[in-house]
């Protein structure tokens, strides 16, 4: 098990008590899906990010609005924490016509332009490039946005990883690339697969600054991310994140995980669940009580019920919509 | 009129595009001084600097990658690829991204892109920089293909694919760039899906993409000695494809021979074949249709084999004449 190297002294830059409420709906919003999946309500593949919710809030909901997120297939706690519609996300999880991708996405590729998610993606590493896009386009608009790209550690294997930084490099992009190493590539172990000590080493090959930070601390996440959004933003540059961080489930619904000890992942679960953490914190600081965070849960339980329930009456796509958005409009 | 060069039309019509539209950009290996690798680009950097005419590293993923970012947030990339080849080193972000985005996400996204790559062989540059792949993106739904044979139509159609909100995959062939013909001097756009009528015949139906059009109007010249009358049609866009105007010469000639040369197996020539064979006209047919295509062998580099790996103007000729006489028969 890969131990925390880096630790940043924590400075409150996030509201953490609406942190907590975000964190609680990606991991709330996740545990409906496996429910709804073991009784056979729910068709195709999906990948849960239960453990990795301080990355998600920590990284995406910094941002403004018009900024934008390019993410993986491990996707549902970005587009949550970008503030994509979580009713829309359950619809397009349960394969309705309102789903965010009018249910031709599914998981792997939630996408809300309208909220700055520029989409997630089946493909492993290749949001790496299509968020150096992104950037250059806001530069070359001067916008002043910047682009914040989710990728796996294992996604630090592929070329697109290398030809897009290397790229962010050399142009300055306005973009942060965040690794969210949760230790396994499917069933491999990074440290298997790479023989580095940290992934963010490899940014130095590219003069990017690189980090690797403790990615289950809310605050240490939030803080890093926001200096790096400050840097890209005022023309800095590329920053590369690896934020250390588990999944407490398998890679996708079918994984046995047969590679992986009961003992490891109890240990992450007990001594580093993201969630877990914060409560803690929260309590020692008196800013909320564990009555207030059973409300908070149960409250956002009930939310989420009702979601479901109401978007089980919405209707499915039908055969004529096979065949709508092949080909865009012609521009006007 | 003027006349101007394929290579030119090319560069006009990027110039204009670039001067007519801030959305517009360049990116590729050795655009910018170096004018690209066949010259398309040429002085374009120098005119709208290094932001507009961007060079790129070698990097084939990243170029096609950030132009699908960059068209989905409000840019207009033109990509060039230097060799159509590389295109197999880009393949993930225009056939997964490029290619299903704008349906994958329920029309909330456009992805308008233009690939500009050099394909084709005659070059003696052998089989990692010979190759008509153009075949395997008219496979891909969500992706336009172009290949135009006049610089006529090169600069119509690259107007056309620039202004088009879709990805769209622009062949230029290598050994077409030094040809010359009329071609407006003011910007004009050619739609995109519809076929040209190259020449006008009664007997039979060449049905020719890229370099074989030419070779296939050199045919037509030759056999017209010996009162055979043969129509040409140049699809001009393999997606979306024409298929009216393919079909409307063949059930006038009732013979039709496909050329292309991409390699015929498993290629766009069996499609033109099915979509023939799908319809009425195919029993009206005189006799069999005939196929000349690529040999499915990769380019030799050395200049007789090259030449004999792909259709030329004596095989064209050799099968109308066979064409003709089994009708006779």
């Amino acid at each position: 098990m890969k131990q925390v190297t880096v630790k940043e002294e924590p400075t409150t830059s996030i509201d953490e008590l609406e942190a907590l409420k975000k964190m609680w709906q990606i991991r709330i919003f996740e545990e409906t899906l496996q429910e709804l999946f073991d009784a056979g309500e729910l068709y195709g593949t999906m990948h849960l990010c239960i453990g990795q919710e301080a990355t998600a809030v920590g990284g995406a909901s910094l941002l403004n609005e018009s900024d934008w997120i390019v993410s993986t297939h491990r996707n549902h706690g970005h587009c949550i924490a970008k503030g994509t519609d979580i009713r829309s996300m359950f619809a397009e999880m349960l394969g309705k016509k309102t789903g965010t991708n009018e249910g031709k996405g599914g998981s792997m590729h939630i996408a809300d332009l309208a909220v700055g998610n520029l989409g997630s993606n089946g493909i492993v590493g290749a949001g790496f490039p299509i968020a150096a896009g992104a950037a250059l386009s806001a530069q070359m608009q001067g916008t002043k946005q910047v682009v914040l790209c989710y990728a796996g550690d294992g996604a630090t294997n592929e070329g697109s990883f290398h030809e897009a930084l290397n790229l962010a490099s050399i142009w300055q992009l306005p973009v942060i690339y965040f690794i969210e190493n949760n230790q396994y590539g499917m069933s491999s172990s990074i440290e298997q697969m790479v023989n580095i000590e940290k992934l963010s080493e490899r940014g130095k090959s590219y003069g990017i600054q690189g980090i690797t930070i403790d990615g289950n601390d809310l605050s240490v996440v939030s803080n890093t991310v926001s200096k790096a959004v400050k840097k890209a933003r005022n023309g800095g540059g590329p920053t590369l994140i690896e934020a250390l961080t588990y999944r407490h489930k398998g890679h996708s619904k079918s994984d046995k995980l047969k590679y992986r000890s009961d003992d490891e992942c109890r240990q992450w679960q007990e001594h580093n669940d993201p969630i877990l953490r914060l409560e803690k914190k929260l309590l020692e600081h008196n800013e909320i009580t564990s009555k207030g965070i059973r409300q908070l849960e149960q409250s956002i339980r009930q939310e989420m019920a009702d979601l479901v329930a109401s978007v089980k009456l919405d209707d499915e796509p039908t055969k004529a919509d096979l065949w709508t958005h092949v080909y865009a409009e012609e521009k006007i | 009129m003027r006349t101007v060069t394929y290579l030119q039309a090319i560069n006009e019509a990027l110039d204009e595009a670039l001067a007519q539209d801030e959305q517009v950009f360049l990116l590729g290996e050795d655009i910018g001084v170096y004018g690209g690798g066949f010259g398309a680009t040429s002085g374009l950097q120098e005119k709208y600097g290094k932001q507009r005419v961007r060079d790129t590293p070698i990097s084939e993923s990243a170029i096609a990658g950030a132009a699908v970012g960059a068209a989905m947030t409000g840019m207009r990339p033109i990509m060039e690829l230097q060799f159509s080849d590389f295109i197999t080193v880009a393949m993930d972000q225009l056939v997964n991204q490029a290619a299903k985005i704008h349906y994958m996400y329920g029309g909330k996204a456009n992805v308008p892109l233009v690939m500009r790559t050099a394909a084709g062989s005659g070059t003696g540059a052998a089989a990692q920089h010979s190759q008509s792949l153009e075949n395997w993106m008219a496979h891909i739904p969500g992706l336009k293909v172009i290949q135009p044979t006049t610089p006529y139509d090169a600069k119509g159609l690259l107007h056309a694919a620039i202004k088009d909100n879709n990805p769209v995959m622009f062949y230029e062939h290598k050994l077409l760039y030094q040809t010359e013909g009329v071609v407006p001097a003011e910007s004009y756009t050619i739609p995109i899906g519809v076929a040209d009528v190259k020449r006008v015949g009664n007997d039979v139906t060449i049905i020719a993409t890229g370099i074989m059009v030419s070779k296939s109007l050199a045919a037509a010249e030759i056999v017209k000695e010996k009162g055979i009358s043969v129509e040409v049609i140049d699809p001009r866009t393999l997606v979306p494809l024409d298929e009216e105007t393919l079909l409307t010469s063949v059930e006038k000639t009732n013979r039709v021979i496909i050329a292309t040369e991409a390699v015929k197996n498993s290629g766009f020539s069996g499609e033109l074949v099915s979509i023939i064979a799908e319809s009425k006209i195919s029993l009206k047919l005189k006799a069999p249709i005939v196929r000349l295509g690529g040999e499915f062998v990769p380019m030799p580099a050395q200049k007789t084999l090259e030449a004999h790996a792909i259709p030329q103007i004596d095989s064209l000729v050799q099968a109308v004449e066979q064409l003709m006489k089994e009708v006779d028969n």
